[in-house]
This record gives structure tokens, sequence and C-alpha cells, in this order.
């Protein structure tokens, strides 16, 4: 069988003309206002005869479908940089239930509590958190800590309430990988995850779609802001051999996008306070509270898969008609969201 | 009698020559959420040794730049030695999840 660098070959031996894996799963951002909703759909012409062959190579052949990210809820914190409480976070919930279609899956990328030295009352901050995140209609919900979650206990709360820090799972055709950079407290995966992570994606051909979702961002962005994971290389060398790698995280509480070799990694918005752009801020300080505005910058994330191509949608909580002087008062009803 | 002395100088000279000397150490406590002392001053082209010290809870110490990334435990230090190459002044941070406070856990390392 002759090889072409670039492009696609058949099992049959054919050539598919000009065709370039990486285009098969692809994501393109839109700002809509409160997380972040990732969608799939074919982008080239090739693309519906190169999702059967990836259904043949990996079983299962990518089909439409839409997740939604969620990210630092951080239930529990109450200060000035964001007097709301867990409100952005209900409001969150609000969206997501109106979205139509619904999403098959949602993904929370950690800090999903705020920490407190008393252990009865993080218990507490958990059991608030699973509350608001049982109003949501989608039923499918995977959880990664942050370190707010389980950097103190290694993880001992999280685990009660929501199960292991790190799992695989596939999707229509798509593999997911939760990934646990915190519970050592300091920022990293460790030798035994990394080593289960390797054992874990053996078995998936080099063009499995792979979506990997954890906490802190698996390479140097603002390792000054501890916007790093100190074995992040180590992740990425044993998912560099795959061709369409997708990394959602949050942490930094702001939406970055960034493509290192095949991988794409974006960072969703946060549910509490923003931070700054490290390009231009000094400090590491939270964007301050805008009454006017008191969901400015914050967050939802969608997902969509349509078969070949991966979408962004990035959803400030802020839409117009419940911006400006009467804003809080209208984000605190409810129905009215959409 | 002269040539005993000579040959016990001779061999002094060279196992003096031979030992490189010490590393000057730098002790840095941390505790819930400071760093002692915070600001630490380096030299350009001087081996140091850096020894972190945590005395109530598991921290980090990381200067990339400098080549810094120790973690101590409570009652088990780590440490490094290090050659700065460059002068500059160098932020440091606990990467150790510590508490409530740990975003402020910083301190300097200035290198002239």
């Amino acid at each position: 069988m002759k090889k072409v660098a670039g492009e696609f070959h058949r099992s049959k031996g054919e050539v598919m003309a000009s065709f370039d894996r990486r285009s098969f799963l692809r994501l393109s951002a839109a700002s809509i206002g409160a997380g972040a909703v990732l969608q799939f759909f074919p982008s080239t012409a090739h693309a519906a005869t190169a999702a059967k062959l990836l259904g043949k190579r990996t079983g299962e052949a990518p089909s439409p479908f839409s997740i939604v990210q969620l990210s630092d809820t951080h239930v529990g914190f109450n200060g000035p940089p964001d007097p709301l409480g867990t409100a952005a976070f209900e409001r969150a919930v609000d969206m997501i239930n109106a979205l139509t279609p619904q999403p098959d899956l949602i993904l929370f990328t950690g800090d999903l509590t705020h920490d407190s030295e008393d252990s009865a009352e993080h218990s507490k901050r958990f059991a608030k958190f699973k509350e608001i995140a049982g109003h949501l209609r989608v039923k499918k919900r995977f959880f990664v800590p942050g370190e707010h979650d389980a950097a103190l206990d290694g993880g001992t709360l999280f685990r009660e309430h929501l199960g292991e820090t790190h799992q695989s799972f596939d999707h229509r055709g798509v593999h997911f990988v939760a990934l646990d950079n915190v519970s050592a407290g300091r920022p990293a995966v460790g030798k035994a995850q990394i080593a289960w992570l390797k054992s874990d994606l053996a078995r998936y051909s080099k063009e499995t779609p792979i979506v990997v979702f954890t906490h802190r961002p698996l390479f140097d962005l603002k390792p000054e802001w501890e916007w790093f994971t100190s074995d992040g290389d180590a992740v990425m060398n044993v998912l560099a051999p795959y061709d369409a790698v997708t990394v959602l995280y949050g942490h930094i509480h702001r939406e970055q996008q960034t493509t290192l070799g095949n991988a794409q990694h974006y960072a969703a918005r946060s549910l509490i306070f923003a931070f700054p752009d490290p390009a231009t801020a000094a400090e590491k300080k939270p964007l301050p509270f805008d009454a006017s505005q008191p969901f400015r910058n914050l967050g939802i994330r969608r997902i969509t898969d349509s078969g070949s191509r991966l979408a962004i949608d990035d959803i400030e909580l802020t839409k117009r008609e419940v911006s400006g002087a009467n804003g809080v008062a209208q984000l605190l009803r409810q129905g009215e969201l959409l | 009698m002269k040539r005993c002395l000579f040959l016990f100088l001779l061999v002094a000279l060279l196992a003096s020559a031979q030992e490189p000397a010490k590393p000057r150490v730098v002790e840095i406590t941390a505790k819930r959420f400071e760093f002692a002392p915070n600001v630490v001053t380096l030299h350009r082209g001087e081996a140091v040794t850096i020894r972190l010290n945590a005395i109530d809870h598991a921290h980090g110490l990381l200067v990339k730049p400098l080549g810094i990334d120790l973690d101590a435990d409570r009652g088990s230090p780590d440490e490094i030695t290090i050659t700065p190459a460059a002068a500059g002044s160098f932020p440091a941070i606990c990467d150790h999840y510590c508490g409530m406070g740990h975003g402020n856990m910083k301190m300097t390392f200035v290198v002239q």
C-alpha cells in the first residue's frame, strides 16, 4: 500500500484524496455566556466516509452529539470578588436545561466546592453542589476534582460524594478520559495515573478522537500563577500519537485556547469571579465585581460533535436582556433565561 | 626530616585542592501561609544549596527560571543545589495547596 504523507488511507489500500485526519475533530469557538458546549459535525466532503472508516477501526463511528463543560463553581465561596454565591451556577443550570437539543453529557472540570478547614462544613458544600447539579435535566454527569475539592484531604470527600477522581469511558465514537491533577496536593498527575492512562489508551487506534478533561492546564501556561501541571509533559507524551486530542480544563477562571502538537487545549470560564489575562496583568487578582453586570466573564461551554467536527460555544452568563442596572434582579428570577 | 615535612605539606596541599568548596546553604522555613525569609539574595555563578523546611503542613517552593522545584513534608526537608546564571528578581510560590491563604504564599529570589 502506497503511503502518502498527509493523506488518509483506506484499509483496502485506496488513498482518500487530501483528507486531513486532524480536521475530523476540530473545534470552533463562539461566545454565547455561561460555560461551554462542544459539538461534532462533518467539516469536509469526505467526513461521512471517514466517519464510517473510523467506526470500523474503533468499533463505534462518531455521530452527532453535544456536551457541556462547567467549571469552578466554588460552592461555599462568598466574598467581595463574588458576593452572589451560587447564583451563577444556578443560572447556568437553568440555561443548560433550556438548551435544545439537550446535551448528552455534562463534564465538570474541578473546584466544584470551596474548601474548608472543617471537614463537616466541606462535606455540606459537596452536598449543596450535588443538590444544584441535580437540577440538571441531563443525568450523565462526570466530575474531576480541583485543588479546592481534594488537595487538603487527598480526595477523600470527593470520592465519598462523587466517586473516583479519574476514569475513562466511550461515547459515540469518542474516548473520554478524566484526569486528576490535584489530589496529590501539588499540581501533578503522578506516575501511577500516567501508567493507567497509557494502558487505557493502548486499546485505541490513533485515529480515535480523544477528549481529556482535567482541572489544571497540562502545559506551562503561567507557572508563577500556578497555571501548570508539573508532569503535564509526560501526560501529553502519552497522548502524542493520537491524531485528534482535545483537552478541556478549568482552574484559570477565563477562556483560553492553545494548540500544542496534535492537541487543542481549552479552558472554560468559571462560575465565580474571573481572573485577568496573564499576558497583560501584573498580578493574579480576581477581576472586581460589577453589580451592573454581575455575571460578566462567567459562563459555560457547549461542545457539539456532529460526526466529524467538534464545535465549541463558550457561553457567557451575561446576556443582553439581563445585563444593565437591573441585571442582578433579573438574573435571580427563574424561568426568564433564554 | 625536611623531606618528610615537604611531602606532608605537598599531600595536604593536593588534598585541599581536590576538595570542592561546599556551597552556601540557604535555609527557608515554610508555614501557612508564608516563607521566612521572604527575600533571598543569591550571586551569579555561586553555587548555593536551597533547603526548604516545612513546619506545619506539606509545602512546595517553585521558581522555574532558577530550576528550583522543592516539596517538603512536615519534618522532612527538601533541598537542591543551583548555580544562578542570570541576574534578576525571581518570584517564588508555594505550589503545594495548603489552605485558604495559599495563593498569597510567595517570596522572592534576587540574583545579583
